[in-house]
């Protein structure tokens, strides 16, 4: 390996525990913290899901912690919004960008940190306050919000005659939103900061591993998103609390009270809402398809198939993610002309994710696959993403988004393509970095039995709600009573119900895995899985300032895997041309 | 590792995967063509139309779908480590050019296609003579307001608004034009005559959703959203609230029922009569 001494570290490592564990400016603590923290909150948004999937099927059954021991109608709206709030923030946004992104980008560009490590302590500790927000909730009187978690104006903004909840319950939850707001906007400045200014010598754009392309394009639109959302939020607020009108117009009635209010729109709400919810999608999902191609070349010992069509198209769906916020809005009662337009946009953004399909299926043509636990979720993730995406057509046509728009079809689409699909590319970042992270491995046995329950549980849970969609069946109800032709559907409600129990008790296999491999896992080596990039290159554990002064030199591009005349099947990024040994 | 790891046990992943995704796309496949839980009959033009669209997006995305599954079911199959070295190669322009410009006339072609339907339900207003109801949401019932034998509809004044007395939409007592108002809790629709719906609400956003309409439509604080249509079928649908409104969202429920001419006039001669003796 060729390295060249540069700049040391601009912080030593720190000496207490707590400056080492708690309050720490090393991006690689800062990574754990954030999947931790992740990890807790997908706990509780499992367990809500749960909660949601027993009431809808046996309505009278006793679960803990509910008053009289049942979920009424207001309870289980608090526990859609809660699991929605918790998954789309806490775990989507935060698990595959703050969390693996922190520990990995930049030890995979070559540098000893982040370029702002207080910045990314304060971000952090941002998102733990908001989560901390937002549960509270819980114990206020009137409880948590029950508005979703798209929070519509005016439910969300004139307080409690809306409904239990909607008076502290809500404001807490604008507070918690506006922090997480303010906690991303730091951390994209961060990631943009180091991938522009700290690559190690010779790592130029297209060098750069697909995961840090990932990375970087949702910090972009973390930057221009976020700041959006946190607007809104502060216009909540206000209406909440100070009496403005931005979201609630004349002569409202609520509860029998007319309000003294006039000149809002409640459509603006939504379009603020959703002109952060659509790049929010991808912000989501980019990191998470950063991670699969990088996964997928790994263990089919090929290079990516089209790696500049891949960073093209990851790029035109950042760019584009700002254009197609309306095609949730197509029956909002918008301009029905603007419908079109959105359309049109909307399913041309299917294209660029069809072409990284397209290179992923590319990749495997030809490969010499290794069916590794993280493999297998990186497999299972490009079934998951092209159900999900053809889905998405129906609803990119507001003609048809006409019927389906607010039914279970949308939740099937949005849970497979975004929900899933990314927590499947965490799956197999975790399976496939946790050995660099803890210097242990996972138990690869286990590793199986979670993917495959995993695999086949959230098709038997996600497929069937398209079905209910198809028969009407609108979301967010708390029952099927009131409506005569949800009865029939009975059936189906009771099999995903069986479907999402299996499911969530296949996740026990990857807790125990995870905790107890962090301590008694095999030891593992410094490149287990022989690959390119520079994780693989630094020792493990990994060294304070990652490379223990030895920077790294970058000689070629991070997917060098079974290059003809090579004796070894991958040349990794920093081994310079004399020293790769020939065939 | 690699190459220096035996091939074993390759095989048995491989299999599964390729199993999973095949059952997978057989059960989507017959769920589809065997409409075991599917859109009930369309009952206007407009809504034929769109089915006619969703049937060309379901043969698209259809094909697309289990080509794509197949695809991947085979190269995990066939690809799995079987001891051959991989074959290397970075990609092909000439592919990628290929599957852009085919994947883009398809995607924005089934756009275009449906472009039609859309303007059937959004663009123009509704044919001459159309009966106008006007559709309120409230905080958990539909109220269905007809303009009576005035042919129109009375001014709303909100501070009148009091469901206890009757009054749920506040209409004002002192516009002569309120007087023959009828207010229902259900949708009555004559068979084969234009209709439009004027939606609204008084308190948050709810969604006003018919079935076998094909329409689905927020009604919005502050805002008067015209829907129109012409069914041609009689019978009772279900009215449901599709945008989370509170804690009686799901209870949000109301009939439609669409009456041949002859007893549609009946009910209305009915009402007003009931109206006039109510003297309002």
């Amino acid at each position: 390996m060729s390295s060249h001494v540069s700049t040391v570290h601009h912080s030593e490592a720190p000496k207490g525990w707590i400056r080492h564990y708690i309050f720490s400016l090393d991006h690689k603590i800062i990574g754990t913290q954030y999947i931790l923290l992740g990890l807790s909150a997908v706990t509780i948004g499992v367990v809500l899901s749960v909660i949601m999937r027993i009431h809808l099927v046996w309505p009278n059954a006793h679960i803990w912690g509910f008053a009289n021991g049942v979920v009424s109608p207001e309870d289980y709206l608090r526990v859609i919004t809660m699991h929605g709030t918790l998954m789309v923030f806490f775990v989507l946004t935060t698990v595959p960008q703050s969390g693996f992104g922190n520990y990995f980008l930049p030890i995979q560009i070559g540098a000893p940190d982040m370029a702002f490590p207080r910045l990314n302590m304060l971000s952090f500790w941002f998102t733990f306050l908001a989560l901390i927000v937002l549960l509270s909730a819980a114990f206020v009187p009137g409880g948590s919000s029950i508005s979703g978690w798209t929070a519509y104006a005016p439910l969300s903004a004139v307080g409690e005659i809306a409904g239990p909840g909607q008076g502290l319950g809500q404001t807490l939850w604008t507070v918690s939103i506006a922090l997480f707001c303010g906690a991303s906007l730091m951390s994209a400045i961060n990631f943009l900061g180091t991938t522009i200014d700290l690559r190690a010598k010779g790592l130029s754009l297209m060098r750069m591993p697909l995961t840090v392309w990932g990375w970087f394009i949702t910090a972009s639109l973390a930057l221009l998103a976020f700041g959006v959302l946190l607007a809104a939020c502060i216009l909540l607020l206000l209406d909440r609390l100070a009496m403005t009108s931005f979201f609630i117009p004349a002569n409202s009635d609520v509860s029998g009270v007319l309000l003294n209010h006039s000149g809002g729109s409640p459509l603006l709400w939504q379009h603020l809402f959703w002109f952060f919810g659509h790049p929010e999608v991808y912000i989501a999902i980019l990191p998470a398809m950063g991670i699969i191609s990088h996964v997928l070349s790994t263990f089919s010992r090929k290079p990516v198939f089209g790696y500049k069509a891949m960073v093209y198209s990851l790029s035109a769906i950042g760019f584009l993610s700002f254009m197609v916020w309306g095609h949730h809005m197509f029956i909002s009662g918008m301009n029905p002309y603007s419908a079109l337009t959105f359309s049109i946009l909307t399913l041309v953004i299917g294209v660029p994710s069809a072409i990284k399909t397209f290179n992923w299926l590319g990749t495997l043509y030809g490969a010499r696959i290794h069916f590794t636990s993280a493999m297998l979720f990186a497999i299972g993730f490009v079934s998951l993403f092209v159900t999900g995406g053809l889905s998405g057509i129906f609803l990119a046509q507001p003609a048809l988004d006409l019927y389906l728009h607010d039914t279970y079809y949308v939740i099937g689409h949005f849970h497979l393509i975004m929900g899933v699909a990314a927590i499947f590319a965490m799956f197999a970042a975790t399976y496939y970095w946790f050995p660099k992270m803890f210097g242990h491995m996972m138990n690869e046995t286990l590793g199986k039995i979670h993917f495959w329950m995993t695999f086949v549980g959230v098709y038997c849970i996600f497929m069937p709600m398209h079905y209910l969609g198809y028969a009407g069946d609108p979301r967010r109800y708390a029952s099927v009573d009131a409506v005569h032709y949800l009865a029939r559907l009975q059936p189906v409600y009771l099999f995903i119900s069986i479907a999402a129990f299996v499911t969530a008790a296949a996740q026990l296999f990857f807790y125990f895995n995870f905790f107890w491999s962090i301590k008694h896992g095999k030891p593992a080596d410094r490149n287990p899985w022989r690959a390119t990039t520079l994780e693989w290159s630094v020792s493990t554990p990994v060294p304070h300032d990652n490379f223990a002064g030895h920077y790294p030199t970058i000689y070629r591009g991070p997917y060098e895997y079974s290059v003809p005349g090579a004796a070894e099947d991958f040349i990794p990024q920093d081994l310079a041309p004399e020293q790769v040994a020939k065939a | 590792m690699g190459s220096r790891k035996s091939c074993a046990g390759s095989a048995v992943p491989a299999v599964l995967l390729a199993i999973v995704i095949l059952i997978l796309v057989a059960s989507t496949v017959y769920f589809h063509v065997a409409k075991t839980w599917w859109f009930p009959a369309a009952i206007t033009p407009v809504g034929s139309e769109i089915d006619q669209q969703f049937f060309v997006t379901f043969i698209v995305t259809g094909i697309v779908f289990v080509l794509a599954q197949l695809a991947l079911a085979w190269l995990v199959f066939r690809y799995r480590d079987q001891g051959r070295k991989a074959h290397f190669v970075r990609g092909n322009h000439a592919l990628e050019v290929i599957w852009t410009t085919v994947t883009l006339i398809i995607f924005v072609g089934l756009g275009v296609m449906a472009a039609h339907a859309w303007g059937e339900v959004h663009f123009g207003g509704p044919a001459p003579g159309a009966l106008q109801v006007e559709v309120t949401g409230v905080q958990f019932v539909w109220n269905f307001r007809y303009a009576g034998p005035d042919g129109r509809f009375g001014r709303i004044n909100p501070k009148d608004i009091d469901a206890s007395t009757g009054n749920p939409l506040g209409l004002d007592q002192n516009d002569p034009a309120s007087k023959d108002d009828i207010v229902m809790g259900d949708l009555y629709l004559p068979v084969d005559r234009p209709i439009e719906l004027m939606l609204r609400s008084q308190d948050v956003i709810h969604s006003f959703f018919v079935r076998e309409l094909r329409v689905k439509q927020d009604t919005v604080p502050g805002l008067v959203i015209p829907v129109h249509f012409t069914v041609t079928k009689t019978g009772d649908y279900e009215i449901t609230c599709n945008q989370l409104c509170g804690l009686g969202h799901y209870h949000m429920h109301a009939m439609l029922h669409v009456l041949s001419d002859a007893d549609f006039q009946q009910w209305e001669q009915k009402q007003e009569a009931q109206n006039a003796q109510g003297g309002q």
